[in-house]
């Protein structure tokens, strides 16, 4: 386990600038292409969503059509499939760079903290690079003084990916 | 050499059977205003599904063929395609992308129009002429053509195109076997995945009717279904590809994954087995056992020339996508499924759709990256000219994996931007 799940101060609360070197710690994971350790960061029930953006912000993956709607083995077969040379999308793989800024612990209660940050993500492959941005909402777990991922939900802030294209990185 | 006006556009050799299609087609912006002329200027084209609009008042705008089009159901329950231009200067009137209105203003000098796009006032009315209002030249103009099949709503540009019905000729049996899922009827799932792909358009026609991809592009998928616990049945991945006419082509086949529409797998339990069982029961006694085994186990990626594609597999895909400009394309898609079907089967609908398909997807996105890296490599359209599309060619019946469907396609293409006379020499 890496050294940034390591809760430090009081067991089950979280203070702002801990969260912040988890979420730059996980940011680093995945422009390092090191998937393996940063799908270690999730709990065994976590899911991952991108919802589309044409409907309500807080719809369901169960009755709507998203971009990505993942349970923890799906999300885990996702990282599978990314660390492959035959995940064509991906491979070479691009370069990327995760910003996470405006971080804000929304409630926490018994070691679940709910957890909102504004993102963008840089990418390029090729000769094509694009920006994907918006917000991100978290359900984070602090047990056994290390901090886990429940939930991760990316809401974009474009129009659909016309300039993006396709979600072949992992936000 | 490079290539020019003389060079066929497409090369066909029945004797030995070739089929060239020249790379210029996918680079060139003298095609690429052609075909705005040609195809999507005279073709009937997808606009969207009755579903979207449910209730009076309900309204979609959505770029279609290059033009800005408001979708829209009045009072009445009349469904309506208007151009989103303001008869006034010409602005976008409409400015949200759905929603639900009694009116429509225009923001700039403030024209109001009836959800039927008739002039209801505008401030300084007293400065116009009496009869103003009277000239049709002050409404919101309608499409020429807005014409449906079975809740599919196409429009035209063209008041001369031949009606909806017969412009989709042999397509609309298919339709029918896909629609037909349903008895209360198929609906549009909310969300819609709009991405982009820097591609000709036509790459992404071909690649949605293409069997032959699967193994080499979709690797990781194909991977990923077996490892997993009963996603798979032991089908064969087997059928046919067939040419429709009018430029519609289909392939239609069997293969091992689940189908919501009646090919249960283990993944999907005991309450999955018993739903599957009862559907597939209820069509039968509809539609007698033959056509209810080919809604049930056989999947269909049927494309509507030019550019309507309804993929009916392991979930129901209807996507359509137009160029911007030689080498980039926009995509919309949408899901869709029975309005009866329960709450378990719709989840499972949706986690098989985007296990494969969309730019999240575990297929789509390398699908997305063939078809860049061919833009790519048109870089070299003027050395390396043509384009094989000759799978299957002398065979009675091709085969899902042969091209005999994207034929189709380029037959039709070729055929409107060149017109008739020519075609009929290149295929002598
Ligand atoms: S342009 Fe619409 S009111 Fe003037
Ligand atoms: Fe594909």
């Amino acid at each position: 386990m890496i050294a940034a799940t390591e809760k430090g101060s009081d067991a089950g609360t979280l203070t702002r600038s801990e969260v912040e070197d988890f979420l730059y710690a996980e940011a680093e994971l995945l422009d390092e292409w090191r998937l393996p350790e940063w799908l270690d960061l999730f709990t065994d029930d976590a899911t991952y969503q991108i919802p589309p953006t044409d409907i309500p912000a807080d719809a369901s993956p169960d009755n709507n059509l998203f971009y990505i709607a993942d349970d923890r083995y799906r999300l885990g077969e996702r990282v599978k499939r990314l660390m492959k040379r035959t995940a064509h999308a991906e491979y070479p793989h691009s370069k990327t760079r995760h910003q996470v800024s405006n971080v804000r612990i929304l409630s926490q209660d018994d070691g679940q903290v709910e957890v909102a940050c504004n993102f963008s993500t840089y990418r390029t492959k090729d000769d094509f690079s694009n920006i994907f941005f918006g917000k991100l909402l978290y359900g984070l777990e602090v047990s056994d003084g290390k901090i886990r991922i429940r939930s991760k939900r990316v809401v974009l802030d474009t129009n659909g990916l016309r300039n993006q294209g396709r979600i072949s990185i992992i936000l | 050499m490079k290539p020019n006006g003389n060079d066929p556009l497409v090369m066909i050799d029945n004797d030995r059977h070739l089929f060239k299609v020249s790379r210029n087609n996918f680079t060139d912006p003298d095609v690429f205003v052609k075909e705005r002329e040609r195809i999507f200027s005279t073709c009937w084209l997808y606009l969207g599904h009755e579903s979207e609009l449910k209730k009076p008042g309900d309204f979609v705008t959505r770029v279609v063929g290059g033009r800005s089009i408001l979708f829209n159901k009045d009072r009445q329950g009349n469904i309506r395609a208007l151009f989103n231009s303001c008869p006034h200067r010409g602005s976008q009137v409409c400015r949200e992308r759905k929603g639900n209105a009694k009116s429509f203003q225009c923001f700039y000098h403030g024209w109001v129009f009836g959800q039927d796009g008739a002039l209801r006032n505008q401030p300084g009315e007293e400065s116009y002429g009496h009869d103003f209002k009277n000239d049709p030249d002050s409404n919101m103009r309608q499409v020429p053509r807005l014409e449906s099949y079975r809740g599919l709503y196409f429009l035209c540009y063209d008041p001369e195109a031949i009606p909806l019905v017969d412009y989709l000729g042999n397509a609309k049996e298919y339709l029918d076997v896909i629609f037909d899922q349903s008895v209360d009827g198929m609906e549009v799932i909310g969300g819609t995945q709009e991405y982009a792909m820097n591609a000709n358009w036509k790459l992404l026609v071909e690649n949605s009717i293409d069997g032959y991809h699967a193994t080499s592009t979709h690797a990781t998928y194909l991977d990923y279904l077996k490892s997993m616990e009963g996603g798979l049945t032991n089908v064969a991945l087997s059928g046919v590809g067939k040419d429709l006419g009018n430029g519609h082509g289909v392939i239609e086949y069997s293969a091992p994954w689940g189908r919501p529409a009646g090919q249960w797998v283990s993944l999907w339990g005991d309450e999955g087995k018993k739903e599957i069982d009862a559907l597939n029961a209820r069509n039968e006694k509809l539609y007698g056992k033959e056509k209810a085994d080919r809604i049930a186990y056989k999947n269909r990626n049927l494309l509507i020339f030019p550019n309507l594609i309804i993929n009916d597999i392991m979930s129901l895909t209807i996507r359509t996508f137009f160029p911007q400009s030689p080498n980039l394309l926009h995509v919309n898609a949408w899901a869709a499924g029975p309005q009866e079907e329960s709450a378990a089967a719709r989840k499972f609908r949706l986690s098989n759709f985007l296990e494969f398909l969309g730019p999240g997807g575990f297929a789509t996105p390398d699908d997305v990256e063939a078809l860049e890296h061919c833009q790519l490599g048109y870089r070299n359209s003027q050395e390396v000219r043509w384009n094989d599309i000759s799978k299957g060619m002398g065979l009675e019946q091709p085969a899902m994996d042969d091209e005999e469907q994207m034929r189709a396609f380029w037959r039709e293409w070729s055929r409107r931007l060149t017109g008739p006379e020519q075609i009929r020499g290149e295929r002598t």
